[in-house]
């Protein structure tokens, strides 16, 4: 059966920004939704951490967005989308141990400035659009390994 | 491939409610024709089922008593959560002299392999040869749980047997040695707590053949055992493990015999789905080892047993008062190889939709398309868990229809001018009224 056959599964989740206690709830329903496909292992767990990093990002510097997923046989491809702050240096921020967290945040064990280099690492394809004052675009894609890109 | 299991339906008792398919941790239950069924390549052994039923009509199969008989030398194997169910005990030897006196041969106390499982275990971490953190083996729904629903952690699964097995496999070896009887001739019975144990006897975990030939639960054994207990005059000084064997029975006793800081003791099944999925987000990263028993207390919380978990807790604690700490260890007479796993743990799935991911990403179209018809109540009126699951249930073949929800049919009969009730509901509540036509079918 060739893949191309096939529509991709899309699914849209808001991720409020609001409510720090439901953070990580859409790169959840994403893993339950990948296991019930029989998604390759690897590329299940690449995605998870790197939605869930992006998730966490999202609440605790942009109040919250949208994630926008798409899978497809061979990749998943994930924006996360918000109308936060913007991030003024993409360069330091993608710098392992760099934070601009609030203390509040830290001292629940996030803001450890691991989010954005962790979710590169995970990632095939990995994007970042952003305006100061406007907002900030991550664009990114997981392809399963072994499969052709 | 055939699985075994020792979690079972009574037909007769169940009234096909819904109160197993709700509560069963990975959804392997249907209630189908009036009555519940297993889906067998999900199912656990945890006997969250058997706690819930309130018919009784779920049921461990454990092997009778008369087993004994078939053996020339038997061997008790009791798990230590079998010194918590009983008053006033203050000395272990009560209990496995009356297991003596009830007719086995010997005894042999499954928290002596728990010291050595234990010891081992701490010896390979503090090597550093153990991926972490380390996912303890001991509770056999758990890792039935792992080889189901989590592919990416069957690596950290502790390659070690259960203390069960490891204890089986000594007395056996023993026996031999001392009596010259065939492996045939001596059978070694354990005294389980629990269901998900009598599976790890007929399909083992990590080797190909059980050490442990029959399984007695505590709730069995414990009337005739308790007689001969209280027959006894003078214990015989048969107890040869410490607090850290006994421990095992309680959630914590495992990591606590590990003698670091870096762990987390998780019990009842639903804190350990939390704990796992945690853990597979890599997001656990700070500890080394993790114990997850599926049961609330850890084994004292097996629904084989007679006392309640806390109870039986308190019992044990008072009990390990005047034990000595350990007195099992590896490398002396016992060779660490013989805890070893023979191969890796192999994830077998199950939950997926199909093994071909083309086919799976359409039926979950479908199911999405589906699911969007139904009431999302999640009632379980239809026999299945969730209005999500009657919709892979569809979608999947396994002979269920959208008309068993009773929402859809009240909608369908009302069509035909049939009421079924005149309930608010039917008037635009649930969304299939935008959907359907005049025929009472759903338009696509």
């Amino acid at each position: 059966m060739s893949s191309s056959s096939v529509q991709p599964i899309v699914q849209l989740y808001e991720v409020p920004g609001n409510d720090f206690t439901r953070a990580g709830e859409a790169s959840s329903k994403v893993k339950g939704i990948l296991k019930k496909l029989g998604y390759d292992p690897d590329a299940i767990r690449r995605v998870s951490i790197a939605m869930y990093e992006g998730e966490i990002n999202m609440v605790i510097h942009a109040n919250g967005g949208i994630a926008r997923v798409e899978i497809f046989p061979d990749r998943v491809e994930i924006l996360l989308s918000d109308q936060g702050p913007g991030i003024a240096d993409v360069e330091k921020a993608m710098e392992e141990g760099y934070s601009t967290a609030p203390d509040e945040v830290r001292a629940l064990g996030f803001g450890a400035g691991m989010g954005l280099p962790n979710m590169k690492k995970c990632c095939d394809e990995f994007r970042i659009d952003t305006a100061i004052g406007k907002g900030t675009d991550v664009y990114m894609i997981i392809r399963v390994r072994g499969s052709k890109s | 491939m055939q699985y075994f299991h020792s979690v079972r339906l009574d037909e007769e008792k169940c009234l096909g409610c819904t109160n197993c398919i709700k509560r069963c941790p990975t959804q392997a239950i249907r209630v189908r024709d009036g009555k519940a069924r297993i889906i067998s390549n999900r199912c656990i052994d945890c006997g969250e089922c058997i706690r819930v039923c309130p018919h009784h009509a779920k049921r461990a199969v454990t092997d009778p008593l008369s087993m004994m008989d078939d053996f020339r030398y038997k061997i008790a194997l009791p798990a230590p959560t079998l010194y918590g169910q009983f008053n006033h005990l203050l000395d272990v030897d009560y209990v496995l002299t009356g297991l003596i006196d009830l007719g086995f041969d010997s005894v042999f106390e499954v928290s002596r392999a728990a010291e050595l499982v234990s010891d081992y275990t701490r010896q390979l971490m503090r090597e550093n040869k153990l991926k972490t953190p380390v996912i303890s083996s001991a509770c056999p729904a758990v890792v039935r749980l792992v080889k189901v629903r989590y592919p990416d952690l069957c690596g950290q699964v502790l390659p070690h047997l259960s203390p069960m097995q490891v204890a089986a496999r000594l007395a056996k070896e023993e026996a031999i040695r001392q009596t010259g009887l065939a492996k045939e001739e001596i059978g070694c019975f354990f005294i389980t707590p629990c269901p998900a144990k009598v599976t790890d006897i007929v399909s083992p975990i990590g080797i190909s053949q059980s050490w442990v030939d029959g399984a007695f639960s505590i709730a069995d054994i414990y009337k005739p055992l308790l007689e001969k207990m209280e027959q006894v005059k003078t214990p015989r000084p048969l107890s040869k493990s410490g607090i850290i064997g006994v421990s095992w029975a309680n959630s914590g006793g495992e990591s606590a015999a590990l003698i670091r800081e870096q762990y987390l003791a998780a019990d009842g099944i639903e804190n350990v789905i939390t704990v796992l999925d945690q853990l597979e987000d890599e997001r656990l990263t700070e500890l080394d080892f993790i114990e997850l028993n599926a049961c609330p207390g850890g084994c004292v919380g097996g629904v084989l047993t007679v006392e309640n978990p806390y109870v039986a807790k308190a019992r044990i604690q008072r009990l390990r008062k005047y034990m000595p700490v350990s007195l099992n260890h590896v490398n002396g007479s016992v060779s660490p190889e013989i805890l070893e796993w023979d191969g890796e743990l192999e994830y077998t799935g199950g939950m997926q939709l199909s093994s071909d991911l083309v086919e799976a990403m359409r039926m979950m179209q479908e199911i999405d398309a589906l699911e969007k018809m139904l009431p999302a109540l999640d009632c379980g009126s239809c026999g299945a868990p969730s209005c999500r699951a009657l919709a892979e249930d569809i979608v999947t073949g396994s002979g269920a229809r959208l008309n068993d929800c009773i929402f859809i049919l009240r909608k369908e009969a009302s069509s035909l001018g049939v009421s079924l009730s005149d309930h608010p509901a039917d008037r635009g509540r649930i969304h299939p009224t935008e959907e359907q036509n005049d025929d009472g079918k759903n338009a696509q």
